[in-house]
């Protein structure tokens, strides 16, 4: 069963260490602007979203890319570049309406979330869990009973008071 | 980029160094040519518009390590005694730790330093936030800033370049709208700011420096430094590496030590309720000051228990590197003040703006923290001079003729936001009160010292240590003033079994925290394990502060070695702490400083505590054997019975040939 790296931005704490672990695991430096997830922040509202690729069922980047470089891993369902065919035109950038993909100004490459190979590393440092990597099936149920967690706090009340 | 020679002046940014060599204090390590070589410190004269970048010598790195100890190094040797705080010959540091950017431990602490307005001695504030990583980022681990502006400016420091900006436009905005305003200018969202507010423009003593909404640099007056610069903010945005020496293997220990705090029940209580959590155990003791220092305990306090911050939040905020997060982000919707969105507030400020002016509501402490950060204040010398001239106005002392028609009485919040609003901007009887503790005790005289609760001239925090004697020492022999991040061994409130204080401390501590017995030990070794946490740029709340299983010196010396390849043993380390220490203690005895100014206020020892628990309940401070505590602990640090360092202790530090007015 193929896993989805889930946002939940209401857990998020803005504290980043999802973008700095992200550039030391890939890229063996600290550095936000080289890594594959950002938080995006309302400072002055208290909001933070962290931001990366959805790894799309019909992935705009895969339809656009004239080099054909990028690729659906069959193993974990990461969209992944073949930086062999890759020409950096950059032209999966200006189409994916998430900003999933980010550019190393300093190597001149795209770069993408590839779920470091099944085993997000983000994931694992994010302590208030705002990102987590679920089984698809289990996303819904959750998303659902956190839903119905309001009826069902209701109905305990109701039952309490008859 | 504005960039022009190295000055003559600005040579001698690292003196005293040639001086010192590296085997006079017996370093053993292995220096791995890494990048922490190559970093740089840019030094930048306002007056003169003169910038120059330089890297910071790796003997720097091994003797001072980075943020606090950097900062201490550059202020002794920059600074001179004869220097007023407000005058361009102070110079303001800005110093990321050793270990910035690294994800763990809250690696954003940022360091800041100057000759202190409220002091005249060591003047150092610690801040979290983003702004330190994004300046690491930019190229640059350490500021020197001298010299006054003409007119408002800001520094604009991006990927290795450094600018003086003017900032006419940003002058009068508040903490808040001056960061967005140098965001929007820069068109990028990524930019981080250390702002003034409207506080810092008037130059009053205790203003801090803003970052973010709740981050502040509020101690010692370094937001008034910046004022008297004519130096609005500091903006950095940097999208260069920050390199480590063994990239794969820091990753899997910083996961480890991430994982060993969240361990502590301590970060755990902080992720849910920050530091008010500290409040329900405290005041119920009777360790919290109320009604400035006539009462240990708030009675009726109940909506100031942390559980009903609840009403407010919604979540919580990390620094950079944090996975504890301890700050609430909470919405105020209704009422007068309303809306408000702010962030906060710290246990520090639920005793600032509550238990010490006996406001018993938590709305009133997240109005005025949201004040005051707006404004750019510090929170404890604000609440701590409101809550005396409440005392005063109790007594007599004062009267509406010299508070302009202002009744200050107990309890009323209105009061408490004019008089931070007057405060900020300098008007009627804030005016006053907006020169610190020790000028408006000459200007009011009439026995009013008596009442005033500071150590060297600034406010100590609320809480109440006359039933604990490590932590009264710790407030006296702190280099900044009355302080509790100088060195607090807040685990002393534990009761924590002796075999385990004695694993920790070294030698026999008693587990009764009324007891004088070993607590000079304690104190110490607290100053010593800060000074460094602080000098690798990460938080205290992830050390042993209030958790005893919490990174300290094994694990701080196994994150330097993967991320800068230096390597310490502990007694290596607590030698570094020990020679940070010494630096600022010296700057302040060559200021004039003494063993007298190492004490407590006269209140401590006279007057019990009235009300709180047995164990806190008729408790003052024993004058005699806090001295014979204060003597024991100069001998710790190699200090004389009059608390100047000996002789062989300057040598082994390697501190004996810095340029000394004292020795």
């Amino acid at each position: 069963m193929q896993k989805i790296l889930f946002i939940d931005a209401e857990k998020c704490s803005g504290c980043r260490i999802c973008e700095s672990v992200c550039s030391l695991y890939h890229e063996k430096v600290c550095n936000p602007s080289r890594a594959r997830i950002n938080v995006a922040k309302w400072e002055t509202a208290g909001i933070y979203v962290p931001m990366v690729c959805q790894q799309c069922e019909t992935p705009i980047c895969e339809d656009v890319c004239p080099m054909h470089a990028i690729k659906r891993d069959e193993k974990t369902g990461a969209m992944l570049i073949d930086y062999d065919l890759c020409v950096g035109c950059r032209l999966c950038l200006m189409f994916c309406p998430f900003g999933g993909i980010n550019f190393d100004a300093k190597t001149g490459k795209v770069l993408k979330c590839d779920l470091c190979g099944g085993e997000p590393v983000c994931v694992k440092f994010c302590a208030p869990e705002a990102l987590q990597y679920l089984k698809a099936t289990t996303i819904n149920l959750r998303k659902r009973r956190a839903a119905a967690e309001k009826f069902s706090d209701l109905m305990k009340k109701m039952l309490a008071v008859v | 980029m504005k960039s022009h020679a190295p000055t003559a002046r600005l040579n001698i940014a690292f003196r005293g160094l040639a001086l010192t060599s590296l085997r006079s204090v017996g370093w053993q390590g292995i220096v791995d040519e890494t990048m922490v070589w190559k970093r740089k410190a840019a030094y930048v004269d306002l007056t003169t518009g003169k910038i120059a970048a330089k890297p910071i010598p790796g003997e720097v790195r091994q003797l001072f390590l980075g943020g606090r100890g950097i900062d201490m190094h550059l202020l002794y040797n920059h600074v001179k005694p004869e220097v007023d705080p407000l005058s361009p010959e102070n110079v303001l540091f800005i110093g990321t730790g050793l270990l910035c950017g690294i994800p763990a431990l809250g690696s954003g602490r940022c360091d800041i330093a100057a000759k202190s307005p409220i002091t005249g001695g060591v003047g150092d504030s610690n801040v979290g936030g983003f702004f330190a990583p994004e300046l690491r980022l930019a190229g640059f681990d350490h500021l020197a800033i001298s010299g006054k502006a003409e007119k408002p400016v800001y520094l604009w420091i991006n990927d290795g370049n450094v600018e003086i900006r003017n900032a006419s436009h940003l002058w009068g905005k508040d903490t808040f709208e001056t960061q967005d305003m140098i965001r929007d200018d820069n068109e990028d969202e990524e930019v981080k700011s250390l702002v003034i507010g409207v506080a810092g423009e008037h130059l009053v003593r205790f203003a801090n420096i803003m970052t973010g909404m709740k981050n502040s640099a509020g101690r010692t007056g370094m937001g008034c430094v910046m004022g008297s610069k004519n130096l609005k903010a500091i903006a950095a945005r940097g999208t260069t590496d920050i390199e480590f020496s063994y990239p794969e293997e820091l990753l899997d220990y910083c996961k480890e030590m991430n994982e060993m705090v969240m361990k502590t029940r301590w970060a755990r209580a902080q992720s849910r309720w920050g530091s008010l959590i500290i409040y329900s155990n405290t005041n119920t003791t009777g360790l919290i000051r109320t009604r400035n220092f006539q009462l240990n305990r708030l009675d009726e306090g109940e909506d100031l228990e942390p559980e009903n911050m609840d009403r407010y939040t919604i979540g919580m905020s990390g620094c950079y590197g944090c996975t504890v997060h301890c700050r609430h982000r909470y919405v105020l919707r209704e009422g007068p003040y309303a809306p408000i969105f702010g962030e906060g507030p710290e246990y520090t400020s639920l005793g600032a703006f509550g238990t010490m002016l006996d406001c018993k509501k938590m709305e009133t402490i997240l109005v005025a923290n949201h004040m005051v950060n707006k404004y750019g204040l510090d929170t404890l010398e604000t609440g701590g001079l409101i809550a005396w001239a409440m005392e005063l106005y109790e007594k007599g002392i004062i009267d509406e003729k010299d508070t302009a028609g202002l009744k200050i009485e107990w309890g009323d919040e209105r009061v408490l936001f004019e008089l931070i609003t007057q405060i900020a901007h300098r008007r009627g009887f804030g005016n006053l009160l907006a020169n610190g503790f020790k000028p408006a005790i000459a200007k009011i005289g009439k026995g009013s010292e008596y009442y005033a609760i500071h150590v060297k001239g600034m406010s100590n925090l609320h809480s109440d240590e006359r039933p604990t004697p490590s932590l009264a020492l710790g407030i006296a022999t702190s280099t900044r003033g009355a302080d509790h991040l100088r060195s607090r061994p807040a685990i002393d409130l534990y009761g924590l079994p002796e075999e385990l204080l004695q694993e920790i401390y070294g030698a026999p501590v008693s587990s009764d925290y009324t007891s004088y017995e070993g607590k000079s030990r304690m104190v110490w070794w607290q100053e010593l394990l800060y000074t460094v946490t602080d000098s690798l740029g990460i938080c205290k709340y992830q050390t042993v502060f209030c958790a005893v299983h919490a990174p300290k010196w094994e694990e701080f010396s196994k994150l330097i070695k993967l991320a800068t390849g230096m390597e310490f043993t502990k007694a290596q380390l607590m030698e570094v702490g020990e020679r940070i220490y010494t630096t600022e203690r010296m700057f302040n005895l060559r200021g004039g400083f003494s063993r007298k100014d190492d004490t407590l206020p006269e209140r401590y020892f006279k007057e019990p505590t009235p009300v709180g628990l047995p164990i806190a309940k008729g408790k003052k401070i024993d004058k005699e054997k806090f001295e014979k505590m204060l003597s024991e602990y100069y001998a710790l640090h190699g200090w004389d019975e009059n608390g100047l360092p000996k002789k062989e202790m300057l040598e082994k530090l390697g501190l004996d040939k810095e340029p000394s007015y004292m020795v």
